[in-house]
């Protein structure tokens, strides 16, 4: 083979994929770096241009309220919601994966809040809160329940929305244990059954271990997910009331576009994607060696 | 020991029924094979008789006791499925002691029939490997493993050759066997291949269309087939059924001219002849022309044409006759078999002496 040719051959490759990773790099890559330098300078104002501060916007954050209660939140969001949706939706799944009546249905009952807009989820959940004659106000008013507001007084405003995650993420991730469930044999549970094994032995000595690889597939999207989590703050409570619903996507949007301090929402974007990162790792780095039973 | 009795045994699915008042009784300690085409409900019968299935009418009775409503852990069967159901997350020990873990068997006794199990099924290596690191034999052998440590006195086993290449079914299905008759199982055993079913059966159960077309032993269901269906099913090629008309002095084939071969009437009889029960000669009963020849290695099987109808005939080694050529058939006396066409039900029949025939095979250059 020629010189040419081979370095036409070993271009051609390149080529292919020169639109695709200029699109990435543009909207993904260009702008990551960017958040990263800029995260180490200050923002710039009018007259005066951004100056090299180090490590100080990282320093800030540890001393930044807000940002304080902003992890807390999300880290109560995720530890709350993320173990709940996960066993809802195996619930979920189990349910509509047996062989009882009107199953078609129930199937799209459960999924349908991950097709609905979130907005328009939000929306509706909003009036389920409403103090008075809301949804869940007027169901406790049975029981004697006085009228709360659940949105709007600290102690109920993120345990609201973590209400509404979980019944939005569960529906989500049945899909995904569904699948894996009708990937698992019945001649499986005939033979258990025909040794004896009850129905709670079998989902436990069987079922779950076979459902490890996607229960893990599910933990870490599902805790992606919670740290990503911004569209029902901003419909729901705009992170109210005194931060106490307050996530870290939305402190680093509120820090971005309405404070205008860019460089401290880099920072916090940095830290973010850290997290991000790690949740990742955890993944593929090791517990993906661990589940998988092939 | 335990036998197992299935009596009127009905399952319905919907308006089919995939069980029709099937009746059979498998003695103590024996092996009985369900065999059928595709479709038959083979499968179905031994999911009933498992309590997988549950059935729409009938009885199931395991060692004497009624367990047609009893759910499948307490009959005392164990099963090995087509697809062998190991559990793919557990290794090899664990698959096998799945049972003896779930009903609390000590660890001495489990570890004790693990044991002789592995020995028995040549697994020892094998213990700490996962199903997906197994050929197909090897799970297979898991699969009875798990069977024998369960010592239930009932083993049932659907296909559980079919995924396997020809060697390994033939050392399997020997093996199978032996171990049957060594630990005194009571075995039912669903299979499709009639070879596999007559090598290996005390008992035939030979089903089509959810119903029993015959129950014999292999040799009985070899030399005298209740009906065309079962006279075809069990031989390779299938048994020649040839149309008989009434005829002078007794029923010829159709579209001959004699020689008379039963006494009576021909018309809506059939007259069965086996392939490899049939010679051919310079001389004999039945005038025939070769139509064709195929060449097997041991055998050769010959199409030939007699009056109007079409006969297979096997002859071993290589047949040196020519297409065309005009030979002569013979048989033994009580070869063959007579049938009526309609109810297609074995009939009795009184053959008449068949002609002079002369052993002397000039045409016939066979090298075997
Ligand atoms: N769950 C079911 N629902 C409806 N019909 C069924 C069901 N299971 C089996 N059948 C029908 O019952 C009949 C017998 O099925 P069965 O599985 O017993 O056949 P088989 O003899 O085992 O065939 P094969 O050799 O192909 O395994 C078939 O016609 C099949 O379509
Ligand atoms: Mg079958």
């Amino acid at each position: 083979m020629s010189k040419l040719s081979r370095l036409q051959s070993q271009a051609t490759p390149w080529l292919l994929l020169l639109p695709a990773a200029v699109l990435l790099a543009t909207f993904t890559h260009i702008p990551a770096v960017t958040t990263f330098i800029n995260s180490f300078y200050t923002t710039p104002r009018g007259a005066r241009p951004a100056r090299f501060v180090g490590v100080e916007q990282y320093q800030s954050m540890l001393a930044d309220p807000v940002f304080l209660a902003a992890l807390k939140n999300n880290a109560i969001y995720a530890l709350g919601t993320v173990p709940l949706a996960i066993g809802l939706s195996l619930l979920m799944a189990i349910i509509v994966n047996s062989s009882i009546r009107g199953r078609a249905l129930l199937r799209m009952s459960f999924f349908l809040p991950t097709v609905l807009p979130m907005i328009a989820v939000a929306n509706i959940w909003l009036f389920f809160y409403t103090p008075g004659y809301g949804l869940f106000d007027q169901i406790l008013a049975n029981f004697g329940f006085s009228s709360t507001n659940w949105l709007g007084s600290p102690n109920t405003a993120l345990p609201s929305l973590m209400l509404l995650g979980i019944w939005k993420e569960a529906g989500f991730f049945m899909i995904f244990y569904l699948a894996a469930l009708q990937q698992i044999s019945p001649s499986l549970a005939e033979a258990a059954a025909l040794e004896g094994a009850s129905r709670w032995y079998y989902f436990r000595r069987i079922v779950f271990p076979l459902l490890m690889p996607t229960t893990l597939f599910v933990l870490v999207n599902a805790l992606i997910n919670s740290f990503r989590l911004i569209d029902h703050v901003i419909v729901m409570t705009r992170g109210g009331p005194d931060n106490a619903s307050t996530l870290l996507l939305y402190y680093i949007y509120n820090t971005a576009f309405r404070f205008w301090d860019t460089a401290y929402a880099s920072a916090l974007t940095m830290v973010l994607l850290a997290a991000l990162a790690a949740f990742s790792f955890i993944q593929f780095g090791i517990l993906d060696r661990k589940v998988h039973y092939k | 020991m335990s036998g197992i009795e299935v009596a009127d045994l009905c399952k319905r699915w919907g308006a089919v029924a995939a069980v029709d008042n099937v009746n059979f009784e498998v003695k103590p300690g024996t092996l009985t094979v369900l065999l059928g085409p595709s479709g038959c409900g083979k499968s179905t019968t031994l999911r009933l008789i498992a309590g997988l299935d549950s059935a729409s009418a009938g009885a199931i009775r395991i060692g004497g006791r009624d367990v047609t409503h009893a759910p499948p852990a307490q009959r005392g069967i164990s099963m090995v499925f087509q697809s062998y159901a190991l559990f793919p997350h557990l290794t090899v020990e664990e698959n096998i002691i799945f049972g003896l873990r779930v009903r609390r068997v000590s660890v001495d006794e489990r570890n004790r029939r693990l044991k002789k199990a592995s020995e028995l099924l040549g697994l020892g290596a094998l213990l700490q490997r996962k199903p997906s690191q197994l050929s197909g034999g090897q799970q297979q052998r898991v699969a009875l493993g798990r069977a024998i440590v369960a010592e239930a006195p009932v083993c049932l086993m659907d296909e559980p050759l079919s995924n396997l290449d020809a060697q390994l079914r033939h050392d399997m299905r020997k093996e199978i066997r032996s171990i049957q008759q060594r630990l005194g199982m009571t075995m039912v055993y669903v299979t499709h291949d009639q070879i596999e079913a007559m090598s290996i059966a005390d008992q035939v159960v030979l089903m089509r269309g959810g119903v029993v077309e015959q129950k014999a032993m292999p040799p009985e269901l070899y030399s005298r087939p209740a009906t065309t269906f079962a006279a075809r099913f069990i031989g390779t090629p299938p048994m020649n059924l040839v149309a008989l008309s009434n005829g002078t002095g007794g029923a010829v084939v159709r579209g001959t001219d004699g020689p008379p071969l039963i006494e009576g009437p021909g018309d809506g009889l059939l007259l069965g002849l086996r392939p490899e029960e049939l010679r051919v000669g310079a001389s004999g009963t039945l005038a025939a022309e070769i139509l064709a020849v195929e060449y097997h290695g041991a055998d050769s099987i010959l199409e030939c044409r007699v009056g109007d109808q079409t006969l297979m005939v096997r002859v071993d080694g290589v047949l040196r006759n020519q297409i065309g050529e005009k030979v002569w058939l013979s048989w033994a006396d009580g070869a063959a078999h007579v049938f009526d066409e309609k109810s297609s039900r074995r009939v009795d029949h009184r053959p008449i002496a068949l002609g002079a025939r002369s052993e002397d095979n000039r045409v016939l250059h066979s090298v075997s």
